[in-house]
């Protein structure tokens, strides 16, 4: 929000966490080990996706069951280019976010109309509808998914540089972070964000509610579809996995864990999500028994995520 | 026609899966309002304690028995554990607190049964096919799961509407603080409500146990059917339940094995081979849109119930 900065716990935290993502590859560069790096461009890809999430479960309340689809959309849309000759990223990119937009457009004309529950499940729906369709793309390995030769091409920058690509991926993340706290902060932010509060009342002074929440379904849905089209490009594979329904399911931990309706939430949620997935999977072969109930007790016990238990300690 | 016949059991068979896993979702939203993803975390379990059980007796009935107690127990447990503490709260949490209690039983069964999954095997006389018309036969053990989860529904329908149990659900549905205000013990209701779920879940899950491999996530792709089946027939709504998922089962079965040839007659062969796998998955998906755009509460509201 547009409190004035101060050096308190909480903005320390985040400032932190950006300095150390800025000078990941620097490390990288010293120690050889590029494991850390290719997880960190895996973990900035995915907060990019918590981040357009955020933007319609937090501030708008929106409840989106189904927003991996738009990882896997975006993804497919690089792969199926890519597969049938047309390498640009100039073409693949602007088709990964028009083919999200459209699928956001259609599906929250369809859901929004809908209230609670209804909507949790029909966004659920609509995504594992499409997870079915890819699985019965035959000519685009079906079930197996399909491997990217190339990555995205962009003239002279070459996409296959890792260290390139993880400062891309940055600063796509900053420039989402930076707009969607745009977005929310402007008049149609408040409108989106009044609604969330008061639906009835934001009807009764005038606003058009479901046009302005249908936009911002759109804008989130587009911004992952980007998202989708990095992580095609991270992972040189797609497959149909990447928007099973659980995935969808992660990117909703990934932004209750860290703060619902705050800026750096959904990264510092991603950041802490993917690392304890690291971590257990490297102490035990079951990482499961204990992921599972931790997420029960945030659930249970922690009202605002982590964003909010750092502000608990300043005040 | 004779094909056609069997995909119809087949379908009917479906749909009558889906309503035994969309009872208990319905139930339990209708009544504590909370959204259980882990619903399809007892389906599988039903189907794992029944493989073992059975395996353990030689028997199969007596297995799919003790199997049935074992799942209501874990749903009782697992209501009294870790379900508490969500009620009243958002759904947003629900969705977060059971999803991790998917990951965990997920976890737990990997633990206890091994990665591989595991196969039941039917007794002798349940394989044989039966003539159910003159030159048709059907797998008798499929006919059994159509009429074993027919006499379910009849029992649930009448533990519903004639029951003082069923009095009391349909009131805890209607006005919860009001039941919970006349004395009534809403703790104890909420737990053996979510233990008739567990245990419908589990149901479903150790009579398609013989059908399918019994495996780690086999619950998570029919849950998502489930759901589009309580969209479909109305949140908290049993009658709509019913009535959707054997909608659904046909829909989805018939489809899968019709549309092909449809398809063919109507385009090239290759064009049909192409789209017809991705379009008859999708049959269901445009089914909900067009009952979400004409009737967004589902064909039986839960007003109506």
């Amino acid at each position: 929000m547009s409190e004035p900065f101060r050096l308190n716990p909480r903005n320390a935290v985040i400032a932190g966490l950006l300095v150390f993502l800025a000078l990941l590859p620097l490390y990288t560069a010293l120690s050889g080990n590029s494991f850390v790096m290719t997880l960190f461009t895996r973990v900035l890809i995915l907060a990019m996706a918590a981040v357009s999430l955020n933007l319609i479960m937090g501030y708008g309340g929106m409840v989106s069951f189904g927003h991996a689809v738009y990882l896997g959309l975006g993804g497919y849309a690089v792969g199926i280019l890519a597969k049938e000759g047309f390498g640009s990223g100039l073409l693949q990119w602007p088709a990964a976010i028009a083919v999200s937009a459209l699928f956001a457009l259609v599906v929250g004309a369809l859901s929004l109309r809908t209230r609670g529950v209804y909507f949790i499940m029909i966004t659920l729906a609509f995504a594992q509808m499409v997870y079915y369709v890819a699985i019965g793309l035959d000519r685009y390995g079906g079930d197996d998914g399909l491997t990217i030769y190339k990555r995205s091409r962009f003239g002279i920058v070459d996409l296959n540089n890792r260290t390139l690509f993880y400062y891309l991926c940055f600063a796509l993340l900053l420039a989402s972070i930076y707009l969607v706290s745009r977005v929310v902060n402007s008049r149609f932010g408040l409108a989106i964000q009044g609604a969330r509060s008061n639906e009835r009342r934001m009807r009764a002074i005038g606003f058009a509610v479901f046009r302005y929440r249908l936009v911002c379904f759109v804008i989130a849905g587009a911004l992952c579809g980007l998202a989708g089209a990095l992580l095609a490009n991270h992972t040189n594979f797609i497959s149909p996995a990447m928007m099973f329904w659980t995935r969808s399911g992660d990117l909703m931990v990934m932004v209750v864990l860290g703060g619902l309706a705050t800026p750096f939430g959904p990264l510092i949620g991603t950041v802490t999500y993917l690392l304890l997935e690291e971590a257990l999977s490297r102490v035990t072969e079951y990482p499961g028994l204990i992921l599972g109930p931790t997420l029960l007790l945030v659930a249970i016990y922690l009202h605002g995520g982590i964003h909010s238990l750092l502000q608990r300690r300043t005040s | 026609m004779l094909y056609f016949i069997e995909q119809f059991l087949n379908g009917v068979q479906l749909g009558m899966l889906l309503f035994l896993l969309a009872a208990g979702l319905t139930l339990i939203f209708g009544i504590m309002d909370l959204v259980n993803l882990a619903h399809g975390s007892l389906y599988m379990l039903g189907a794992y304690f029944a493989a073992t059980f059975a395996a353990f007796t030689g028997s199969f009935v007596l297995g799919a028995a003790l199997a049935l107690a074992a799942t209501f127990v874990c749903g009782v447990a697992l209501e009294i554990i870790a379900i508490r503490p969500l009620y009243g709260r958002n759904h947003l949490d629900h969705v977060l607190g059971t999803f991790g209690l998917l990951l965990f039983f997920n976890e737990l069964v990997r633990l206890i049964w091994g990665p591989a999954g595991m196969t039941l095997s039917l007794p002798g006389e349940m394989l044989t096919a039966v003539q159910i018309l003159p030159h048709v036969y059907y797998p008798a053990y499929r006919l059994v799961i159509i009429a074993a989860t027919l006499v379910v529904a009849a029992l649930l329908y009448i533990v519903v509407m004639r029951t003082r149990l069923g009095m009391l659900i349909r009131a805890g549905a209607s006005n919860r603080e009001m039941v919970g205000a006349l004395g009534v013990n809403i703790k104890l209701l909420y737990t053996l409500v979510f233990g008739l779920g567990a245990a419908l879940a589990g149901f479903a899950g150790l009579m398609q146990a013989p059908i399918l491999t019994v495996q780690i996530g086999m619950g998570e792709n029919i849950l998502i059917l489930a759901f589009v089946v309580i969209i479909i027939g109305g949140i908290g709504s049993i009658r709509g339940a019913f009535v959707a998922a054997i909608i659904v089962g046909l829909i989805d079965t018939v489809g899968r094995a019709f549309l092909p040839d449809l398809l063919r007659a109507a385009l090239s062969t290759n064009a049909a081979l192409t789209l017809a796998p991705a379009l008859s998955s999708m049959l269901i998906y445009m089914l909900m849109a067009g009952i979400l755009v004409f009737r967004p509460e589902g064909l039986f509201p839960a007003a109506s119930r």
